[in-house]
């Protein structure tokens, strides 16, 4: 793939990507529209968060990709190998040594460090578009800081379920102006989203991309009455016992049969790594799962 | 004991091996080459090169082959590679007037300098499978007529002559690139008409047909039709002037619409405007259509809220790119926000329990 330049974009590309990147991240949780191209892999599948990658990626970083909070999920794979194509840089499955981290539907368990950039998969980053269907709309409703339709779908909610009927992709608060589409991850992880770590969200067919500096205040949307609660799963994770992780769960037989396992791999490596051992996991050895 | 499932990068590997086998289909059976495709599927052609935005015959052939015969799929290779081209420059507006037409009808007037040239169309064929297709054999060869010398004027020019149809603003303003920069709205006629001629044909169809059925109705006739081959001329600044690089085929169709007239104006009839790269002429009477119903600000209609009407509907949702990517996505795994959702049902299911038990 010598044909392509380094990490796939034109440099050209790229600097049109970092301007809007830089003017994201100085207006935390505005959405700057940004002239997304046609990537080899399709809209929906990650296209925003490779460019966002292939922007800010240079030949000493080294690469992690994860979908649903593991590394060997098919996507997660075809993405990190087209970067280890395009941009030859080195990659890993740890959490630990990444030092650009895309993801899809998760942020990583092990708190993040100011030395690492969290780059997310977004597919709709308009958080009022399934309360407003019109872009033209929603810009307007944005600039005027607008927000009342969203608490009124938060507040019929509670009205009809007793509970916000959001698990993922539940909205925030960024900074006390924007609110924000954290990308669809479950609202387990909204409390991460205060981070040490760069934080860019990409939206290739929407063309939008937005961003969270190090340390700014994400709060998720709730009610004095009702509090924002990010709900984790009552069991630990049968692999490695962790408590309070988010946990995937899996059917086991035909009858039925249920265990719960750590969505993040890496995380539940380690800690098997450490001699941890849940209900239904084995001794670690390397290179065992 | 348990051990989570792994081996996504193995399963990748055999599947575009599957892949590559099932495209081959019988090996017993000649392979298909892409001049075969470029010569004898030149429509299909025709439909990647328009939606891929990148008028390249071999590589449009290629991506046929490579798709399977998959036009969306063909269009997302030609799209990918596209971007990844440089840019030398901007050229001049072609100039359709000076079309060598293979093709040219008439639907207003039934003669006009340059007449009636039916071309190789499926129009008066009756669409009755021809079996002897199967056997192998050449067509005998069809006749031919002595090219016409002269340039054929546009039909619509006529009209315009007596001002008896609307004049298009002329500037010398450099239109903006929708694949350059974020499509912002509202979109500019240029934009509109860039995604127009680069949107789905299906789409385009469906869009224009429910203008004729009455969702935004604008009482088309079609002005003009022509297919042929025109000049690209690109300007060397270091030369002083512009100098062909290209000749392409298109496609051009321009209907004529009812008029609008108000108090100070005399009615005029009015335009709606298709151009799309090779012989693709449903997809230009589509674009025309769908253009003319975008217009109804600029031309004071009444907007009766039909889809073809509106531009954020329309130009969202015209990309088969865009779209086949986002709707199919879906098949990707979702288990976290799935995850997540039944967490939240069993608990609303359980206070309801619990309070239905007491």
């Amino acid at each position: 793939m010598n044909d392509y330049n380094f990490a796939y974009l034109d440099e050209q590309t790229k600097r049109m990507i970092r301007r809007a990147l830089l003017k994201a991240l100085a207006i935390p949780g505005y959405q700057v529209p940004f002239a997304s191209r046609e990537m080899p892999m399709p809209y929906g599948w990650g296209t925003g968060g490779v460019q966002v990658s292939a922007a800010c990626m240079i030949p000493e970083d080294v690469f992690k990709v994860i979908d649903q909070g593991a590394d060997d999920t098919t996507n997660a794979v075809s993405i990190r190998k087209f970067f280890e194509k395009t941009a030859g840089v080195a990659t890993t499955e740890r959490t630990a040594e990444a030092t650009v981290i895309q993801t899809r539907h998760r942020i990583p368990e092990r708190a993040l460090t100011e030395d690492q950039i969290l780059v997310y998969q977004v597919p709709i980053p308009e958080p009022l578009r399934f309360l407003e269907p019109r872009e033209t709309e929603t810009r307007k409703m944005h600039a005027l800081e607008e927000y009342g339709l969203m608490h009124v779908k938060l507040y019929e909610d509670i009205a009809r379920h007793g509970h916000i009927a959001t698990a993922y992709a539940y909205p925030v608060k960024v900074e006390g102006r924007y609110v924000m589409d954290p990308s669809p991850i479950p609202k387990f992880d909204n409390p991460k989203l205060r981070s040490a770590a760069i934080q860019l969200f990409g939206a290739g067919r929407e063309q939008r991309i937005y961003a969270i500096p190090p340390f700014t205040d994400v709060v998720s949307l709730d009610f004095e009455d009702f509090p924002f609660d990010p709900s984790a799963a009552p069991h630990p994770c049968a692999l490695c016992g962790a408590e309070g992780a988010y946990l995937d769960e899996v059917i086991m037989d035909d009858a039925g049969g249920r265990m719960f396992v750590c969505s993040d791999t890496d995380f539940c490596r380690e800690r098997r790594a450490a001699g941890h051992v849940g209900a239904m996991g084995a001794p670690y050895e390397e290179d065992a799962a | 004991m348990y051990v989570a499932v792994k081996g996504g990068e193995a399963a990748i590997e055999a599947a575009h091996g599957w892949l590559a086998e099932a495209r081959r289909g019988d090996p017993s059976v000649p392979v298909l080459s892409p001049d075969q495709v470029r010569e004898q599927l030149s429509l299909a052609v025709a439909r990647v090169m328009a939606e891929g935005s990148l008028f390249d015959e071999d590589l449009a052939a290629l991506a046929i082959k490579q798709a399977r015969g998959d036009l969306i799929e063909a269009i997302f290779l030609i799209r990918a590679y596209r971007t990844t081209l440089p840019r030398f420059g901007a050229a001049r507006p072609v100039d359709t007037a000076r079309m060598r037409p293979i093709r040219r009808v008439s639907a207003t007037f039934k003669d006009a300098p340059g007449g009636q040239v039916l071309g190789p169309t499926f129009d008066y064929t009756h669409r009755l499978i021809d079996f002897a297709l199967a056997a192998e054999g050449e067509p005998p060869a069809a006749r031919e007529a002595a090219a016409r010398a002269e340039a054929t004027p546009h039909i619509l020019d006529f009209l315009g002559k007596d001002g008896l149809i609307q004049q298009e603003a002329s500037t010398e303003e450099t239109p903006p690139d929708l694949t350059r920069q974020p499509l912002e709205l509202p979109a500019s006629r240029p934009l509109r008409l860039q995604a127009l001629t680069r949107g789905d044909e299906g789409f385009m169809l469906g869009m224009a047909y429910s203008t004729q059925r009455g969702y935004g109705r604008n009482h088309p006739f079609v002005g003009e039709l022509r297919i042929g081959m025109v000049a690209v001329e690109l300007d060397i600044p270091e030369l002083g002037f512009a100098i062909e690089v290209a000749e392409v085929m298109v496609t051009e169709c321009e209907t004529v619409n009812q008029f609008a007239g108000s108090k100070t104006e005399p009615p005029q009839f009015t335009r709606g405007y298709g151009l799309v790269f090779g012989q693709s002429e449903r997809k230009a009477i589509s674009m025309a259509l769908v253009d003319r119903a975008l217009r109804w600000r600029e031309l004071g209609e009444e907007n009766v809220g039909a889809p073809a009407q509106d531009e954020e509907f329309v130009l969202y949702h015209s990309d088969n790119i865009q779209g086949t990517g986002f709707v199919e996505h879906i098949k990707l795994p979702h288990y976290v926000d799935f995850q997540s959702e039944l967490e939240l049902i069993r608990k609303i299911r359980a206070d309801a329990m619990r309070e239905a038990a007491e």
